[in-house]
Formats: C-alpha cells, sequence, structure tokens
C-alpha cells in the first residue's frame, strides 16, 4: 500500500481499531485514488452515524441492555460452577457483587501466572505454589497434648519439610512468632529443639487444661508456610504453561513470591486490584469480571454498555457501587436522591442542610412536571434578531 | 511491596502520562469544561505514585479499549478525603 495513503488513513479522524482495519483490508487491494477517497468518505459517514449523539440518555440505555438480559440470568442460575475443581460464584450473585463493589467476594479467587522457568516446569511451578498455599504446623509433623507435663510437643517430620522447601529452624523461629502476631495468643512459652526437630509449647497459666487445649488448637492451626488467606491453589496447563489456581485471595502477598509473573497475575477481588494496581486497573477489572460473568451464562451485552457503567464506578478516584451507598447516593440533587430510596431521610436532611435544587436532571423535572433536559429538549436554541 | 514491582508493568494498568500545561489548556477549552469537571484519580494511587503525579496535575491515560482500539482518558489527581 502506498504510504500516502497510510498517512491519509492516520489522519483521518476515526478510531484506531478502524484504521487498523482499513489498512489490513486495502493492504492487498489494487485501488486508484479516487476509489480511495470514495472508501474512505463512506467510512467517516458511515463512523459519523454509529457515534452517539448529543444529549442521548445513554445510562437508560446501559441499564436497560444489561437488565434486560439479567432478568434470564435469575431463572437459570443461583449456582456455583467449578473451574479447575475451584468454586466461584456466578451468573446474577456475581454480578450483584461486581455491581455493589463489595470489598470482598463470597468466593475469592487468583489466577497466578508464572514467569520465565517456572511456567514450563511442573516441579518448579509446585515450588511455588507451596510458597503461596498456606499450610498449617499440622501438615509438618506430628502435634500430642502431654497433659502430665503440660505441654504440646510438635515431632516434625523432615521429609515432608525437604519436600516442601522448609528448614526445622525457620519453622522454629516462624510458629510461635505467628501465633502472637496472628492470634493474638501470648500466654505461651516454647523451646525449639533444632537436632531433634521438636517444638514445645507451655501455656504459661499451668494450672488449667482448657489454657493447655486452646493453646494446643493454636499449635495446630498456625500458618507456617505461605500467604495466609489462600487456602488451596491447584496447579493447571493451560496453554503449554502452568497456571496456579487459588481459593483466597492475596494480591500484594503473592507479588512478592519469586517465580510469579507480576505483570499477568490477577484476582477477582475488584476492591483489591484497585487499591494494589490503582483505579484504572479497577476499572478494567470490573469490564472483565462483568463481561465474563454475563458471557459465561451465554448473555451477550455490548461492552459499551458495561464500560459506561465502569467508568461512572471509578470516576471519583476509587470504586464506588451502584446504589444508595454510592452513586445514585451521591447525586447532586434532592429530589433525584429521594426518589431513589429512603425517601423521607433524603427530603428531611435536605431541609436540614437548606439544600437548593436546581432541576437539572431528568427525575427531578419529571417530579415538577417540566419538559426533562435530554435529547431535544436539552438544546436551547437563541434567535437572531434580524437586522434591518 | 517488593522494589522490583512496577504496577506500570501489570496489564490491567494502562499507560498513565502527567500532561503539560498548555495540553491541559487544550484539552479543556476544546470539550469547554473547567478542571474539576474532570474524572478524578487519587494523589496516593499507584499508577499516580509511579509517575510521579502531584495534586491538581492532570493525567491522560490512553487505555486499549475493546470497542475503538485505543482510547484516551483524563484524570485530574485530587487528594483522598478523609473518612
Amino acid at each position: 500500500m502506498k504510504s500516502e495513503l497510510i498517512k491519509k488513513i492516520e489522519e483521518a479522524d476515526l478510531p484506531e481499531k478502524t484504521k487498523n482495519d482499513l489498512k489490513k483490508y486495502l493492504g492487498d487491494q489494487d485501488i486508484s485514488k479516487s476509489q480511495f477517497e470514495t472508501i474512505l468518505g463512506r467510512i467517516k459517514e458511515e463512523y459519523a452515524n454509529t457515534r452517539i449523539e448529543p444529549c442521548e440518555a445513554v445510562g437508560v440505555i446501559a441499564a436497560q441492555s444489561i437488565g434486560e438480559p439479567g432478568t434470564q440470568m435469575t431463572m437459570r442460575t443461583f449456582h456455583y460452577a467449578g473451574v479447575a475443581e475451584i468454586n466461584v460464584t456466578l451468573g446474577l450473585p456475581r454480578l450483584i457483587e461486581i455491581m455493589d463493589a463489595r470489598k470482598t467476594p463470597s468466593t475469592p479467587t487468583m489466577t497466578i501466572y508464572l514467569a520465565g522457568d517456572y511456567a514450563t516446569n511442573r516441579d518448579m511451578a509446585r515450588e511455588v505454589s507451596w510458597q503461596i498455599e498456606a499450610a498449617p504446623l499440622h501438615e509438618f509433623g506430628d502435634i500430642t497434648t502431654d497433659m502430665l507435663d503440660m505441654r504440646v510437643n510438635v515431632h516434625l517430620n523432615r521429609d515432608v519439610c525437604k519436600k516442601r522447601k522448609i528448614t526445622i529452624d525457620e519453622i522454629i523461629d516462624r510458629s510461635p512468632q505467628k501465633i502472637k502476631d496472628k492470634n493474638h495468643y501470648r500466654d505461651f512459652e516454647f523451646e525449639g529443639d533444632s537436632e531433634n526437630a521438636i517444638i514445645s509449647f507451655m501455656p504459661k497459666d499451668r494450672e488449667s487444661y482448657q489454657n493447655l487445649f486452646s493453646l494446643a488448637e493454636h499449635v495446630r492451626k498456625v500458618i507456617v508456610q505461605g500467604i495466609d488467606d489462600i487456602e488451596r491453589v491447584v496447579v493447571r496447563k493451560e496453554n503449554g504453561e502452568y497456571i496456579l489456581y487459588t481459593e483466597g485471595s492475596n494480591l500484594k502477598g503473592v507479588f512478592e513470591v519469586d517465580g510469579v509473573d507480576t505483570s499477568r497475575t490477577r484476582t477477582n477481588n475488584i476492591a483489591e486490584i484497585s487499591e494494589v494496581l490503582g483505579i484504572e486497573a479497577g476499572r478494567n477489572a470490573i469490564i472483565d469480571e462483568a463481561l465474563s460473568t454475563l458471557r459465561e451464562q451465554g448473555i451477550a451485552v455490548d461492552v459499551r454498555h458495561i464500560m459506561l457503567v465502569a467508568d461512572m464506578m471509578c470516576i471519583e478516584g476509587e470504586v464506588k457501587q451502584i446504589g444508595r451507598h454510592g452513586i445514585a447516593g451521591e447525586k447532586e440533587s434532592v429530589l433525584s436522591r429521594a426518589s431513589f430510596e429512603v425517601t423521607v431521610n433524603h427530603l428531611l436532611d435536605a431541609a436540614i442542610a437548606n439544600e437548593v435544587d436546581i432541576l437539572e436532571g431528568v427525575t427531578e423535572n419529571v417530579i415538577v412536571g417540566q419538559p426533562i433536559q435530554l435529547g431535544t429538549g436539552d438544546v436551547k436554541l437563541i434567535a437572531k434578531s434580524r437586522v434591518n | 511491596m517488593s522494589t522490583n514491582f512496577s504496577v506500570i508493568s501489570h496489564v490491567m494498568v494502562p499507560d498513565h502520562q502527567i500532561m503539560s500545561v498548555e495540553e491541559i489548556d487544550e484539552l479543556l477549552s476544546s470539550y469547554q469544561i473547567t478542571r474539576d469537571q474532570l474524572p478524578k484519580i487519587y494523589h496516593d494511587d499507584p499508577a499516580v505514585k509511579e509517575v510521579g503525579a502531584k495534586i491538581n496535575d492532570v493525567i491522560r491515560i490512553v487505555r486499549i479499549s475493546q470497542t475503538a482500539g485505543r482510547a484516551e482518558a483524563y484524570r485530574m489527581v485530587v487528594k483522598r478525603p478523609k473518612k
């Protein structure tokens, strides 16, 4: 294709994608200059027609376009579907979760991609999974409660420790500290014997068996390897690389593990993404999650509607829910807020705060019986006085 | 967080660029809006910290759009309100 034509395409007021398509389809065609001009002209015209017109009520269209297929979801699913033996909430409950901007989803899960050799070597991938999966102390040895001497003894299994790439000393160092920090349980003393791989815990108050048993419970459950929030890790091979799927999510923690690809690893916890990666990543996460939830149900909703919703949720710099505590509750207009939910409270608060409603939105104007400022209602014409 | 980790390199984070004063003026006049009508981004947003933007800067975000291929968005850096 002639560079002169490419330049013309580049200069046109068209989206990037259309330009690339044009270059692709016209690339190997032998067309004359006037033919090219006609094609470009028609495309420009067509593009202008597809653009949404000023004053169009895009929000209502988006609401309807997501809401109507949403009603079909209710009937079909309230179930869970397994991906790689891991349960993930899908269907309408998940969609509600996304729109409500919950701090934690009901089934947090991560997709962890691995970097370099870790992605192709099964054993190395398994190693990473051990660094991530939360492993309680009882998985590394036998725990016995000695009621005579009032102590809890842990006999560590050297083979398991070796296989899991953790040293006896590390466990001896970490476990008492972890019980103190994470479980906030401090009334105990401990002795570590790395020669024989034994750790003993003694309660401070040796009079009560109850203390001994609650200590034993803490010792059993203390997490000595992995990331606390991640309960389970499944290694799967997809498209020639090993990928870890997890139950539980901790993006920050996982990013610190060696071998994790920090550029692709993701979670389904939108709040966590926007906190760790920023609001723009949060916006992308909302779009991706909502779209994949709908698509999984076989419902085709145009991305543009979801993009609009995601934009509104992220416009203030943090992820806000759609509803009383988010977008709908922070509208400028008193009447608009009052017409949504908890009417009396809004009217009362507005009266106390001496709020003024300037009647700019749709709802307010419908309430007071004025033409709404949408479509042709938003255009104000000023007639020029005739000059004689 | 480890020092070698950069949020910008993540696939979900689009490119963030600090705009010059001239660019901001041009943007505002082309849309006929004021600064505070722009969408916001908090000053402690990880991506903002990475590009080193200050409060009241305007950031150009070059998104990889599913519809347009490439789309530009703008956000003004504001202080995170206290709860």
